[in-house]
C-alpha cells in the first residue's frame, strides 16, 4: 500500500501534470485563460483575489523551504532547529491562514454574485474542492505542530527526504510512510490537485507572465501566413466528432 | 528612417447623422456571439455626453493612456511593468458591466405562451448575464441625442472640464445646446497603450499594415490591455475570458475591401486610406513635453509619399510599389496632413491614434441659419466661428489637446470651401480671396472639396490589397491556386462545394463578394452543383436549387406506368401541365 501510495502514484501524478500540460498547451491555447470575473464583481475581488495569490506564492515559496533544502544546510549556516520551527509556524501560519481566508472570500463571492456563479463550471467546482482541501489540510499540519510544541512530527526528517528521493528515482517510501496521517492526506490531496491541474483554470499559474518585465512595449508582427481562421488542426489532435475528424477515416 | 506602412481612417463629423448603422453592422458582423453582448467595435456617441462605457475620457480615473514620468519619459499612466504585475490579481481600475450597461434581451415567448387572461402578455427584459429579470437602466447610447443632458449634461468629463476653465461655456438649456455625433472605433494607435499594457504581449501590430489585433490564442486574460487603452475599446469577453477589440476588418482589408462600418455608412463619412511613417520617431514625437504640440510631432512622423527619398526607403524596406501608389493617392493621408482639415481624437493620451475626425462645422451653420443669418455667407462663418467659442473649446478638448487656435483654423477652411463653392455653383465668379484667407489656393481648395463633397467610393477608399506574391501564402499549405481550374475551384471542388480541405475565408468571400458586386445577374445564377447557398445570394432573384429549375433542362422521358405506380404521381416544375402525371411535350 505504501509502495502504491509513495512509490507510483507520485510518478502517475508528475507523468499526468506535466503530459496533460503540454497536451493543453498544444491543442488548448484558447481555453488557456484566467477567466477573470472581474468584469462582473470587483470589490470582493479586490480583496480577496490578491490575499489568496500572495498568500498562496508564499506557501509555494514555504514548501520549498522546507522540502527541497536539507535539514543538514540550514543547521550547517547555523539555523537551529527552534529557529526554524519557529520561523516556519509564524511565516507559514500567516500565509497558510491568508491564502485560506482569501478562498473563502473569493468562494463566498463566486456564490453569492449571481453572474459569477452563473459563470462557474463544474469544472471549476471540482477544482474549488481540491484546492481548498488542499489549503485546509496544509494548516491542519501547520497548526498541529503548534498544539504538540516540542513532541510535533519533524517532517524534514520523513515527508522531505521522500520528496528529494523522488527526483533521484529511488522514493524513501519508509520515510514517508513514517509521517503522521495529517502529512499523508495533506500529500495525497495536494497530488490529486496537482492531477487535474492541467484540465482546470489552474493552468493560467504556468503562464504567469514573468516575460513582461523585459520586451519592448511596442510588438510588431507579420501577417499570418496561414489565416488562423482556417490552420488545420493536426492529426489525431481534433476532439471528436469535428469535420476533420470525419475526413481521416474517409 | 524605419518607413512603415499604417492603415489608418478619416472621418467626416459634419456628414454623420447618428443613425447607428455603423454600430449595428459591425456587431452583426463581429460581436452577436455569447460574452460580446456588451461589446461595440464601433458605437457612435452623441457629444456632449458620457460616452461608452460611462466617463472613460475621465483618465483620472481610468488611467489609460500614457504620461510623462519627472524624467521627461513615456510611461503608462496605470504605472510601470512591476506595478502592473503586482496588480495581476485584481485590477485596480478596470471597468464593471455597470459601467458599460448589463446586456438584456426580452422574455418574447411570454406573448405566444401566456395563458388565457384579463391582462395582455408582455415581454419582460431579462438579462442576458444572470438570466433573471433586469430593469434597464442604462446602455450603449442611453444618452443619444442628449437625452437627459439637462439631468446629466455635467457628467461629460470635457464639459467638466471646459466649465472649470470658463463659466457659461457650455449650456443645456434647450436654446443654447449644440451636439453632434463622434463615431468611434479602436484608434489602432502607433503607439499603443493597450499593447505596452499586455502582460502575454499577445496584442500585435501588423507590420504589413499597421492593424493592432489581439492573439486569441496568446491571451491569457490578464486584461490590463482594458486599463491601459483610453479609449476604452478593447473588451473583455466574459465567455472565453479573452480581450476583443476592432480588427479593422481585416479580412475585407487584405482583400482590398473597406471596413463593414464604412461600407455601410449611409452618410459615407469614412475615408480608409494608408499612411507612411516613420517608426523609429513613434516614442520620441509621443514624449514631446508639451501636450498641444502632440499633435504637430504626431503629423511629422507622418512621411510624404511623394518624397523620393522616402519612396526608396520605402521599397528599401520591402513596401511594394503598389502600396507606395496606394499612399501617393490615399485620401487619409490628404486630409490629415494637406489640406490639414482632419484631426487625430485626443492627441494627448500620446498613442498617436490613426483615426482622425473631421471637426463638424454644422452646429455653426444651424446655429446661423436659425438665428436668419445665410448660414454659408464668409463674413458671417468666419465671425461666427469666433463668436460662438462653445464648440471650439469643447472641440479643441476632444481632438487638439485645448489648442482652439488649431480648431479654428480646421473650421475655417471648411467654411471657406463653403462660401467658395456656393459661390462657383450659383454661377459667380470664383473668388480666389476665399482660399487665400485660409492659406489654400484655388486648386487645392476645389481638390478638398472634390474629395470631401462628392467622396467617389474609389476615392474615398484607397486600399491596396495584400500583395500578389503574398497571395499564395495567404491560402492554405497544400492547397493550390492552379488546381482544377484555378481560383474558381472555390466553387466547383472535386467532391462538390465545400469538400476537400476548408477554404480560406479570405479567398471564399473575395470570390464570391467580387461576384456579387461585378455580375449583372444574380449571384445564385451559376452552377452550385444543386445546393442552395443562401450566404452568396443577394437577395435578387431566386437562388439556384432553391426550387426545381424551369429552364434548360432536358424534360425526361416519360416514365413508364411501372415507375407511376411505385412512385406515385409525378408532379412537373414546369408548371405547364397540371401536374397529375409529366407528358413529354
Amino acid at each position: 500500500m505504501d509502495l502504491l501510495l509513495w512509490g507510483v502514484l507520485p510518478y502517475v501524478m508528475v507523468a499526468i501534470l506535466i503530459g496533460g500540460s503540454i497536451w493543453r498547451y498544444r491543442y488548448d491555447q484558447f481555453g488557456w485563460t484566467t477567466r477573470s470575473s472581474q468584469l462582473y464583481e470587483s470589490r470582493l475581488l479586490r480583496i480577496g483575489s490578491p490575499i489568496f495569490h500572495f498568500g498562496i506564492l508564499a506557501v509555494v515559496a514555504g514548501h520549498f523551504f522546507g522540502l527541497v533544502i536539507p535539514m543538514s544546510w540550514t543547521l550547517f549556516v547555523g539555523m537551529s532547529q527552534e529557529f526554524y520551527h519557529l520561523n516556519a509556524l509564524l511565516v507559514g501560519g500567516i500565509a497558510g491562514i491568508g491564502t485560506l481566508g482569501g478562498i473563502v472570500i473569493l468562494i463566498y463571492r463566486r456564490r453569492k454574485t449571481g453572474p459569477v456563479f452563473m459563470a462557474t463550471t463544474k469544472n471549476d467546482k471540482i477544482m474549488y474542492v481540491v484546492l481548498t482541501a488542499a489549503i485546509v489540510f496544509g494548516l491542519w499540519t501547520t497548526l498541529a505542530s503548534v498544539f504538540e510544541g516540542e513532541n510535533g512530527h519533524n517532517y524534514r526528517e520523513t515527508v522531505a527526504p521522500w520528496f528529494r528521493s523522488l527526483f533521484l528515482f529511488q522514493p524513501d517510501i519508509a520515510a514517508m510512510a513514517a509521517a503522521p496521517f495529517s502529512f499523508h492526506i495533506h500529500t495525497l490531496v495536494g497530488m490529486l490537485l496537482f492531477t487535474i491541474w492541467p484540465f482546470t483554470r489552474l493552468v493560467h499559474a504556468f503562464t504567469a507572465p514573468l516575460h513582461y518585465l523585459f520586451r519592448p512595449y511596442v510588438v510588431y508582427r507579420s501577417r499570418d501566413k496561414v489565416p488562423g481562421a482556417v490552420r488545420p488542426v493536426r492529426r489525431g489532435w481534433a476532439p471528436i466528432g469535428t469535420e476533420d475528424r470525419a475526413r481521416d477515416k474517409r | 528612417m524605419r518607413v512603415m506602412a499604417q492603415m489608418g481612417m478619416v472621418m467626416n463629423l459634419d456628414k454623420c447623422i447618428g443613425c447607428h448603422t455603423c454600430s449595428v453592422t459591425c456587431k452583426q458582423a463581429w460581436t452577436n456571439r455569447a460574452g460580446t453582448e456588451y461589446v461595440w467595435f464601433n458605437n457612435v456617441e452623441t457629444r456632449p455626453g458620457q460616452g461608452y462605457p460611462r466617463r472613460y475620457e475621465d483618465q483620472e480615473k481610468w488611467r489609460g493612456g500614457w504620461q510623462l514620468n519627472k524624467k521627461g519619459r513615456l510611461v503608462l499612466k496605470s504605472g510601470g511593468r512591476v506595478k502592473k504585475l503586482f496588480g495581476l490579481f485584481a485590477s485596480p481600475v478596470q471597468p464593471e458591466l455597470k459601467d458599460y450597461y448589463e446586456p438584456w434581451t426580452y422574455d418574447y415567448k411570454t406573448l405566444i405562451d401566456a395563458p388565457l387572461g384579463d391582462d395582455f402578455p408582455v415581454a419582460r427584459p431579462k438579462s442576458l448575464i444572470t438570466g433573471k429579470d433586469t430593469k434597464i437602466t442604462w446602455s450603449a447610447n442611453w444618452d443619444d441625442d442628449l437625452a437627459g443632458a439637462p439631468e446629466m449634461g455635467h457628467l461629460d468629463p470635457i464639459v467638466e472640464k471646459v466649465r472649470k476653465e470658463s463659466e457659461d461655456k457650455i449650456k443645456f438649456a434647450f436654446e443654447q445646446t449644440f451636439m453632434f455625433y463622434l463615431p468611434r472605433i479602436c484608434e489602432h494607435c502607433l503607439n499603443p497603450s493597450c499593447m505596452a499594457s499586455c502582460p502575454s504581449g499577445a496584442i500585435y501590430k501588423r507590420v504589413e499594415d499597421g492593424i493592432v489585433l489581439v492573439d486569441q490564442d496568446k491571451c491569457r486574460g490578464w486584461r490590463q490591455c482594458i486599463t491601459g487603452c483610453p479609449y476604452k475599446k478593447i473588451y473583455f469577453n466574459h465567455k472565453t475570458g479573452k480581450a476583443e477589440k476592432c480588427t479593422f476588418c481585416y479580412p475585407r482589408v487584405e482583400i482590398g475591401l473597406p471596413t463593414v462600418c464604412s461600407e455601410t455608412c449611409v452618410g459615407r463619412l469614412r475615408y480608409l486610406g494608408l499612411f507612411l511613417y516613420d517608426a523609429d520617431r513613434v516614442t520620441d514625437a509621443a514624449a514631446v513635453t508639451d501636450v498641444k504640440d502632440l499633435y504637430q510631432s504626431q503629423m511629422d512622423v507622418l512621411l510624404d509619399p511623394n518624397d523620393p527619398d522616402v519612396a526608396a526607403a520605402a521599397s528599401a524596406q520591402g513596401i511594394p510599389l503598389d502600396w507606395l501608389d496606394a499612399a501617393r493617392r490615399s485620401p487619409v493621408y490628404a486630409l490629415a496632413k494637406v489640406y490639414k482639415v482632419a484631426l487625430p481624437l485626443h492627441p494627448e493620451y500620446r498613442t498617436m491614434p490613426m483615426v482622425w475626425y473631421v471637426p463638424p462645422l454644422s452646429p455653426i451653420v444651424d446655429l446661423l441659419t436659425e438665428q436668419g443669418h445665410d448660414g454659408e455667407d464668409r463674413g458671417n462663418l468666419f465671425g461666427a466661428i469666433d463668436a460662438l467659442r462653445i464648440p471650439v473649446e469643447y472641440l479643441a478638448e476632444l481632438f487638439t489637446a485645448g489648442d482652439t487656435d488649431m480648431i479654428t483654423d480646421v473650421l475655417r477652411k471648411l467654411a471657406a470651401m463653403r462660401a467658395y463653392m456656393r459661390g462657383i455653383t450659383m454661377g459667380e465668379e470664383p473668388d480666389p480671396s476665399i482660399p487665400e484667407a485660409v492659406g489654400m489656393t484655388p486648386e487645392s481648395m476645389y481638390e478638398m472639396y472634390r474629395l470631401m463633397a462628392i467622396a467617389k467610393y474609389e476615392e474615398r477608399y484607397v486600399i491596396p490589397k495584400a500583395h500578389v506574391e503574398q497571395a499564395h501564402d495567404l491560402e492554405e499549405m497544400g492547397c493550390s491556386v492552379d488546381f482544377e481550374g484555378g481560383p474558381g475551384m472555390y466553387e466547383d471542388s472535386p467532391f462538390g462545394e465545400a469538400s476537400g480541405r476548408p477554404t480560406p475565408v479570405a479567398v471564399e468571400n473575395f470570390y464570391a463578394l467580387k461576384d456579387r458586386q461585378t455580375s449583372d445577374t444574380p449571384a445564385g445564377e451559376r452552377s452550385m452543383r444543386n445546393r442552395v447557398n443562401l450566404l452568396n445570394w443577394d437577395g435578387n432573384g431566386v437562388p439556384e436549387g432553391l426550387f426545381p429549375d424551369t429552364r434548360d433542362r432536358p424534360r425526361a422521358a416519360a416514365p413508364s406506368p411501372a415507375d407511376l405506380d411505385r412512385r406515385g404521381p409525378v408532379v412537373d416544375s414546369s408548371g405547364d401541365s397540371t401536374g397529375s402525371t409529366t407528358v413529354s411535350p
